[in-house]
C-alpha cells in the first residue's frame, strides 16, 4: 500500500536528490545528454570563485530579510488588533488573505502596473506625497528588490494573520480578563501577556516564511526577470539561468545542492528551536 | 471548557453557595476549588485570590475603561484604513480593466471610467488562449488532486495501521522529504521527464507534483485518531486491509480528505516554475504560465493586461469564497500540530 506514494516519492524525489549530488562532480551539458566528464570538485570551486553565484545567494537573502521581517511583525500587529473585534472580523480576513490564493503571475501582472514608469499608481502617489522625481521602482537597481518585496509582502502575509489569528484564539478570555481586572490597561497586556504567550506561534511562522522566501523565484522572473543588470537575481533563478538557459547541468546541481544545504540548515534550526519551546512550555 | 471547570470546581466545594454567587464567586471558595483547575490557568483563581474588588478606587476603574475605548478606537482605525490600502490593487486591477484604452492614455492613474466597458474580457475569452488555459489547469489541478489524495491516503493507511519490517525507516525517509524543497530539484526532474518523452503532455506538470509528504502526514494524522476496533472489527469480519482502507476508513476521513482536496488543488493550480519549465506549447499551458506571455508580448493594451490579471485570479477567488472557512482552518491547524 506504500508502493504508489513510494514510486513516486522515488522517481521524483528521492532520485532527483541523488542525481545532484552525482552530478555536481561531473561537466553535464543539456545539449549533449548524458553525464559528461567526472571534473571533481571543479563545480564547487568555480562556483565559488564566480561573483554571480553569491551575488544570487546574497539576493534571495537580502529578499528574505525584506520579506521576513514586515511578514512577521505586520501580520502579529494585524492579527492583535483584529483579535479585538468580534464583529467585522471577515471583512479583515477577507482583505487581508484574499491575495494569498492569487496565482504569482496575477500578483506579477498587477504589480508591473502599479509599479510602471510615468503610468503607475505607485509613482503618481509618490508625487502626490512631494516626491518630484519618483523612481523607477522596478527599473532602478536600489529600488527594484524592495519593490518585489512589497509586492512580496501585500500578497502573503494572509497567511501568517491567519495562524497568528488562530493562535491568539487558544488564549483563553480568563487570561485578558485577569490582566485586564489587574489594572494592566491594552498595550502593556498586549506586550506582557499576550505576546510572550504567541512564541510558537511566532516560531512557527518565522521558520516557514524564512524557507519560502529563499525559494523566491516567480514573482522576480516574472517583474524583473532578474534585472535590472542582475540587481535582483535570486539563487534559484541563477539555478534555471545556468541550467536551462546556458545549459549547464552539472555546475546548476551544484548550485542547487548549495541552496538546498543553507534552507536544510535552517529548517534544522527550525526544530532545534521548536524542541526547546515545547519542553519550555 | 473554562466554564465548565469552574462549575465543577465551585460545586466540588459542597457548600451550595457556589452556583448563586456566580462567576465571580467567593474567594475563599474559588481557593479551595482553584488546585484543581488544569495548570492553573483557565480557573484564574490565584490572581482573583490576590486582589479585593471592594478595595480598587473606581476613577482608576473608569480610565481603565476609557484607554479601552481610545485604544480599540485607534485600533479600528488602522485596521481599517490597512483593508483599505489592502484592497487597493485589486481594486485598480478591476478599474483599469473596464477602461477603454483612450482613456487610460489620457489619465492613466484615474479610478473610475466615464464609459466603462468589459470589451478587453470579451477579446480575452474569445480570441485569446485564455479558455485553453482554463481548462488545462482545471485538468491538470484535479488530475494532481485525484493522484495525491490516492496515493498519499494509502501511504498514510499503511503507516498508520500495518506492522511491516521497514516501517520506521520508512517513515523517517518521509520526514525527511519534508525538508526538501521540490524547486532545488528543478533540474534532474526535468531531465527525467525529458527522457521519458513526457514534455508538453499534462503528465509532466501533474506527475512530479504527486509525492506529497505534507499530504502523507495529515493523512496519518487523521487516521491514528480513528479508533484501532474499528478496523480491528473489519479485519475480524475478513475485509483484507485495502477494503478496510477502502470502505470503514476513508469514508470516516471526509474532513481530511477535503483539506487535502482544497490545498493541493489550489498549490497545483498556483504552481509556476514547473509547468512553467515543461510546457512550451501555447495551447497546453497552464494558467499562470499562460499569463506570463501575455505580459511578454509588446503592445497589449493596458485593460486587456489587468482583465486577464483579474480573469487569472477570479477561480481561485472563487474557490476562496465557497471554502473560506476550510482553508483558513487548514492554515491556523498547521500551527497547532
Amino acid at each position: 500500500m506504500l508502493a504508489p506514494f513510494g514510486f513516486f516519492y522515488l522517481v521524483f524525489l528521492i532520485g532527483p536528490l541523488l542525481y545532484l549530488l552525482v552530478a555536481g562532480f561531473f561537466n553535464t551539458s543539456l545539449v549533449k545528454g548524458g553525464l559528461g566528464e567526472w571534473v571533481g570538485l571543479e563545480n564547487y570551486r568555480r562556483a565559488m570563485s564566480t561573483e554571480e553565484f553569491w551575488t544570487s545567494l546574497w539576493h534571495s537573502m537580502w529578499f528574505t530579510v525584506l520579506t521576513t521581517v514586515p511578514l512577521v511583525l505586520l501580520a502579529l500587529v494585524l492579527a492583535l488588533l483584529t483579535d479585538r473585534f468580534s464583529q467585522g472580523r471577515w471583512f479583515f480576513r477577507l482583505a487581508f488573505f484574499a491575495p494569498f490564493v492569487l496565482p504569482s503571475s496575477v500578483i506579477s501582472l498587477m504589480f508591473m502596473w502599479i509599479f510602471a514608469d510615468q503610468i503607475g499608481l505607485a509613482q503618481s502617489w509618490a508625487k502626490s506625497l512631494g516626491s518630484e522625481t519618483p523612481p523607477s521602482w522596478l527599473g532602478d537597481p536600489d529600488w527594484a528588490m524592495l519593490s518585489i518585496a512589497a509586492a512580496t509582502v501585500w500578497w502573503t502575509i494572509g497567511f501568517n494573520f491567519v495562524i497568528y489569528l488562530a493562535a491568539l484564539q487558544e488564549i483563553p478570555r480568563d487570561v485578558h480578563e485577569a490582566a485586564a481586572l489587574d489594572g494592566a490597561g491594552p498595550w502593556q497586556r498586549i506586550r506582557h501577556v499576550v505576546v510572550p504567550m504567541l512564541g510558537r506561534a511566532t516560531t512557527l511562522v518565522t521558520v516557514l516564511q524564512l524557507v519560502a522566501s529563499l525559494k523566491v523565484f516567480d514573482q522576480i522572473y516574472m517583474m524583473t526577470g532578474g534585472g535590472p543588470d542582475r540587481a535582483t537575481e535570486p539563487a534559484l533563478l541563477y539555478v534555471y539561468n545556468t541550467g536551462f538557459t546556458e545549459g549547464r547541468v552539472g555546475y546548476a546541481s551544484t548550485v542547487s545542492l548549495v541552496l538546498f544545504v543553507v534552507i536544510l540548515l535552517i529548517s534544522l534550526v527550525w526544530f532545534a528551536l521548536l524542541r526547546r519551546t515545547e519542553k519550555e512550555g | 471548557m473554562a466554564a465548565s471547570t469552574s462549575a465543577s470546581a465551585d460545586t466540588g466545594t459542597g457548600t451550595g453557595t457556589g452556583a448563586t454567587t456566580g462567576p465571580v464567586g467567593r474567594p475563599g471558595v474559588r481557593g479551595l476549588g482553584g488546585g484543581r483547575g488544569p495548570k492553573g490557568l483557565r480557573g484564574g483563581g490565584p490572581w482573583r485570590r490576590s486582589r479585593e474588588p471592594e478595595g480598587a478606587p473606581l476613577s482608576g476603574a473608569m480610565r481603565a475603561v476609557g484607554a479601552e475605548r481610545l485604544f480599540n478606537r485607534v485600533a479600528l482605525g488602522v485596521l481599517i484604513a490597512l483593508a483599505v490600502l489592502w484592497l487597493v490593487p485589486l481594486a485598480w486591477a478591476f478599474a483599469t480593466s473596464v477602461r477603454s484604452s483612450d482613456e487610460i492614455a489620457t489619465d492613466p492613474t484615474a479610478w473610475w471610467s466615464g464609459s466603462p466597458t468589459f470589451a478587453a474580457y470579451g477579446d480575452l475569452l474569445t480570441g485569446g488562449k485564455l479558455p485553453y488555459w482554463y481548462a488545462n489547469s482545471f485538468i491538470t489541478s484535479a488530475l494532481t488532486t485525484v493522484l495525491t489524495v490516492l496515493t498519499a491516503s494509502l501511504a498514510a493507511f499503511a503507516l498508520s495501521r500495518l506492522r511491516f519490517r521497514y516501517r520506521r525507516p520508512a517513515f523517517l525517509l518521509l520526514l525527511a522529504g519534508l525538508m526538501v524543497p521540490p524547486q532545488v530539484l528543478m533540474i534532474p526532474q526535468f531531465l527525467a521527464l525529458q527522457e521519458t518523452g513526457l514534455l508538453n503532455t499534462y503528465w509532466a506538470v501533474v506527475l512530479p507534483q504527486v509525492p506529497n509528504v505534507v499530504a502523507v502526514f495529515v493523512f496519518k494524522q487523521f487516521f491514528d485518531g480513528i479508533p484501532e476496533e474499528l478496523t480491528e472489527a473489519a479485519r475480524a469480519d475478513g475485509a483484507g486491509w485495502l477494503r478496510t482502507y477502502w470502505q470503514i476508513v476513508m469514508p470516516l476521513s471526509k474532513p481530511a480528505i477535503s483539506a487535502v482536496t482544497i490545498f493541493v488543488f489550489v498549490w497545483a493550480w498556483n504552481n509556476f516554475l514547473w509547468p512553467l519549465l515543461v510546457v512550451t506549447d501555447p495551447e497546453m499551458m497552464t494558467l499562470p504560465v499562460g499569463l506570463t506571455s501575455v505580459q511578454d508580448a509588446f503592445g497589449i493594451p493596458q485593460a486587456q493586461l489587468m482583465a486577464s490579471a483579474v480573469l487569472g485570479g477570479v477561480p481561485l477567488l472563487t474557490v476562496f469564497l465557497l471554502f473560506q472557512r476550510r482553508i483558513v482552518e487548514g492554515i491556523a491547524g498547521t500551527g497547532l500540530k
